[in-house]
């Protein structure tokens, strides 16, 4: 049993992989600094946002192996996302629905 | 097989892949409460961005954009050393998983050097903590992060002497990878944290 479970836990990413990754890490942080010298208005912040998570994802999956865990590891780590956004959330919402006396 | 897998759980008298399993698991959860930890500063930075658009927009040009994307580069650069690094001690490469570690340490004291010449700058153009909200939440925020580079630094110099010494191998590598997982969360903060004070403040 354990040495099955063993093996199978522990997937060894190949360096390839890693060096792809990490070229595609390296392209979008380019292309956000690019974007952040021309001027989209409001958008400017939701490119940055939007590129800035791809790039947090490819770290949580491939360097954090998060790809290849179990159920368990997931929620661990989506949970935290969560009170993340209830942190957030809640606190704007407070902040800017206050009615100054 | 309960023999043969005695050997690495150090006497403790427990299931090597429940000890893996758990130990991973207690790192995935110390990483959630570091989340929070800089989600109440990324809290903190959204409402007073929103109050003051003005004053994000004006003073983040003060900070220097090219030394922020040079150190995004090396911490990238670094966490790709130390994902290797872990594959490295996986297939029970010693010799080359500690270099890719040190290579990591590396990384991590140049992105310091840099922070270094920014805060000095910064300094220099007499930009203190209690300049403003935006530079509170820069060095605040930064501060932080660099706080966590160095304990980072740290972890990774014990484990650097480990790994050198044979302490690990492709049958137990716990330390190490949960190493690697505590610097890649230092990286990913850092993701954040550079477009959002450097490019669009």
């Amino acid at each position: 049993m354990s040495e099955h479970s063993h093996s199978e836990e522990h997937h060894v990413t190949s360096y390839t992989t890693y060096f792809i990754v990490w070229i595609v890490l390296m392209i979008l942080t380019a292309t956000t600094v690019y974007v952040s010298y021309l001027d989209f208005g409001t958008f400017n912040i939701v490119i940055a946002m939007v590129v800035a998570s791809i790039k947090a994802a490819a770290v949580a999956l491939f360097f954090m192996h998060l790809k290849f865990e179990d159920k368990i590891t997931w929620l661990f780590a989506i949970f935290p996302l969560g009170l993340l956004a209830l942190l957030m959330g809640m606190t704007i919402l407070d902040t800017f629905t206050r009615i100054t006396p | 097989m309960e023999q043969a897998n005695t050997e690495h759980s150090h006497g403790l008298h427990m299931d090597p892949q429940v000890e893996y399993s758990s130990s991973k698991l207690g790192m995935w959860l110390f990483l959630g409460t570091e989340i929070m930890l800089f989600g109440g500063l990324f809290a903190a930075y959204a409402i007073f961005r929103a109050k003051y658009p003005e004053m994000f927009l004006e003073q983040h040009q003060e900070l220097n954009r090219e030394m922020g994307a040079i150190n995004t580069c090396i911490l990238i650069f670094s966490s790709l050393t130390m994902a290797i690094a872990v594959s490295a001690i996986q297939k029970g490469k010693r010799m080359l998983s500690s270099i890719l570690i040190l290579v990591t340490i590396v990384c991590g004291l140049g992105f310091g050097v840099v922070k270094y010449f920014e805060y000095g700058a910064k300094f220099a153009h007499h930009i203190y903590p209690d300049t403003s909200i935006f530079f509170s939440l820069y060095f605040m925020m930064t501060g932080l992060h660099m706080l966590h580079v160095f304990v980072g630094l740290l972890i990774l110099g014990v484990l650097m002497v480990l790994t050198w010494k044979g302490k690990f191998n492709e049958k137990y590598s716990t330390p190490v990878e949960l190493g690697g997982l505590y610097w890649h969360l230092v990286d990913l903060i850092w993701i954040y944290l550079f477009p959002l004070l450097y490019l669009v403040g």
